[in-house]
């Protein structure tokens, strides 16, 4: 295990990571088209339209057809990528989403762009906190919730070899390439332990897993040893792990998204049955107030300094 | 792969044929509503010929290979109408009719609502207005990727025009010149809880489509003779998608249903059971 993970690296966006490897799968898969809601640009899909502008259906800005149209290429034998900004994706075609892809088990790859609070100060019509609650809920639709580039070149590799529905949360806001053990491998419903700890588990996905690993690196120079764990597929989950967590005695969750439902909602849901233990799920509380995105990470406390806080608060009365 | 059957179209046997499909497709879906104490049987009965058009007289398709790729797809947007859909599919030979003795029953195949994933010749789950369009045009866009032959006709009701979603797939559409699609609207002039005009009038409604780039035809729906002649046409020229606003009469067939709103979702009585057949079988 890894303890190199360093808050100073580079920094990266992953929908650059989403684009360079779905031109190389559409490369080798002529099924491969890409659906988009006068997206191409916040998708960086740009590339691929001018590669394949026959396999590229920009649909405008109507996003209940756009999921539909999706539906109705799978139908056709194709792989559609219907990509948009998450807040519209989601909310706007919810009932499409439902539906045309989840119900009906359609081989639909549906992909939430600048997901979270990526748009900072245009606000909470902007802001998608809420797709993982309402998506992992839905049957036969995988959700994932990659933390880097390399884990969003595997998310988007694993839904297009798989053949089923998918919803891929693609984050913006920059993060680092996180240091995994040597032949480190993706599988999807499983979660991944980047950092050995027994005192608590800090379960976390996305933009959050870097600042998780910030925070425990802190801790673990005041005595405290905690797991973090990279939950990046909510839907299905890997039980067998958040209750190998729950053994440690206390969970902290943590999002970029609400605390109502999510990350958080679906460990809670798993440790409340089968082993309850004390847990702090960190997120957003609602609609957010104006700010950038910086600064509402701040705000809401999710920072390694947030997280080490909430981790502290947590363990500290077990220990004394 | 077996070999593509062609087009049913044009015999002399295709017009009987028809009939023959519409009246039994009629007299089941009743029988099927009034034993499930459930269902929808003005739509069934406004849309019944429109059905028994196409599956008898218009679309390619194989009940042994019902995801043939060169299969024309048919889309029933108006999906609470599954009374006649389903007598359709089982007259279609897609499943033994013995089946629609369980509509709607505890564990059924045949939910209140299609599913593709419990019946064969089912192309998207519908039941929520305005889905059968985006999923039709987009069978259509892969069609022409393709450049495969087959057609796309999906069925929408004519209060199902309220959603929005149906106008943004249907200017997607019309800006992408898909010839290989048809939208038929069962104009029936009635929704669930009034008249559609009085509701959130539809018209000028052919105005409304041929201003969304599709060519508009007005047809009566319960004249298998000229549906077929509009429906069985081949694309030929054509550079638009086809609208074809088919005029029905709600509860079509049995007297006392025929115009009149609360049979939407009505369920007959024995008495007036005993009737509508007697009239459906006549």
């Amino acid at each position: 295990m890894s303890t190199q993970n360093s808050p100073t690296a580079a920094l990266f966006d992953c929908r650059d990571a989403f684009a360079g490897a779905l031109e190389g799968l559409a490369e080798a898969d002529p099924r491969i088209v890409a659906v988009v809601n006068d997206s191409l640009g916040s998708s960086k899909l740009t590339g691929f339209q001018q590669r394949w502008p026959e396999r590229t259906v920009n649909v405008g800005i109507a996003e209940q057809n756009m999921v539909g149209v999706g539906a109705g290429l799978a139908n056709g034998g194709k792989i559609p990528f219907v990509s948009g900004a998450a807040c519209f994706l989601t909310a706007r075609a919810m009932e499409q989403i439902k539906a045309d892809v989840a119900y009906s088990n359609t081989n639909v790859k549906l992909v939430g762009q600048s997901s979270g609070i990526a748009y900072g100060e245009l606000g909470p019509t902007h802001h998608s906190i809420e797709d993982m609650a309402w998506l992992r809920l839905l049957p036969n639709l995988t959700v994932v919730v990659p933390s880097d580039r390399w884990e969003t070149r595997e998310a988007v590799a694993a839904a297009a070899a798989a053949d089923g529905p998918f919803f891929l949360r693609i984050s913006r806001f920059p993060v680092p390439d996180l240091v995994r053990p040597a032949g480190a491998r993706f599988t999807l419903g499983k979660a991944e332990t980047l950092r050995d700890g027994n005192d608590v588990a800090i379960i976390a996905n996305g933009v959050m897993v870097s600042r998780a690993l910030a925070a425990a690196a802190t801790l673990a120079t005041e005595g405290i040893a905690a797991r973090v764990i990279n939950l990046s597929s909510i839907a299905p989950l890997d039980v067998e792990a958040i209750l190998a967590a729950a053994e440690t005695g206390a969970i902290v969750t943590v999002e970029e998204g609400s605390v109502r439902g999510g990350l958080g909602g679906a460990v809670a849901e798993v440790v409340s049955t089968h082993h309850p233990v004390p847990m702090r799920i960190l997120g957003f509380p609602g609609f957010l107030p104006t700010g950038s995105v910086d600064f509402l990470f701040q705000h809401f406390g999710l920072t390694p300094e947030g997280i080490a806080k909430a981790v502290r608060e947590l363990v500290d009365p077990r220990r004394r | 792969m077996t070999s593509i059957p062609a087009r049913i179209q044009g015999t002399a046997d295709t017009l009987p044929l028809i009939r023959d499909k519409a009246k039994a497709i009629r007299l089941k879906a009743l029988q099927m509503v009034y034993a499930a104490k459930l269902g929808h049987p003005g739509g069934d009965m406004s849309v019944t010929d429109i059905l028994a058009t196409l599956f008898f007289g218009v679309l390619r398709y194989d009940p042994a290979e019902p995801n043939a790729p060169w299969r024309d797809r048919f889309v029933m947007s108006k999906g609470h109408c599954t009374g006649s859909f389903y007598a359709t599919l089982a007259e279609a030979g897609y499943f033994d009719r013995a089946l629609l003795d369980t509509y709607m029953g505890p564990l059924s195949r045949l939910n209140g609502h299609p599913n593709r994933n419990y019946l064969p010749g089912v192309e998207t789950n519908t039941g929520p207005l305005g889905h059968g369009m985006p999923v039709a045009v987009g069978m259509a866009i892969a069609g022409h990727m393709d450049n495969a032959d087959y057609r796309v006709f999906v069925v929408t009701g004519d209060g199902e025009q309220q959603e929005g979603s149906n106008w943004e797939a249907g200017m997607a559409a019309g800006h992408r010149g898909l010839a290989n699609l048809t939208l038929i609207i069962d104009r029936n002039r009635l929704q669930q809880g009034a008249t559609v005009e009085a509701t959130n009038s539809l018209e000028p409604l052919a105005d409304k489509w041929r201003a969304f780039g599709w060519e508009v035809a007005e047809v009566d729906g319960h004249d298998p003779a000229a549906l077929l002649d509009l429906l069985g046409a081949p694309v030929g020229e054509r550079k638009k998608p086809l609208c074809v606003i088919a005029h029905t009469i709600k509860g079509r067939g049995i007297s006392f249903m025929e115009n009149e709103v609360k049979w939407h979702h009505g369920i007959p009585n024995a008495a007036q059971f005993a009737t509508a057949i007697s009239e459906l079988e006549a």
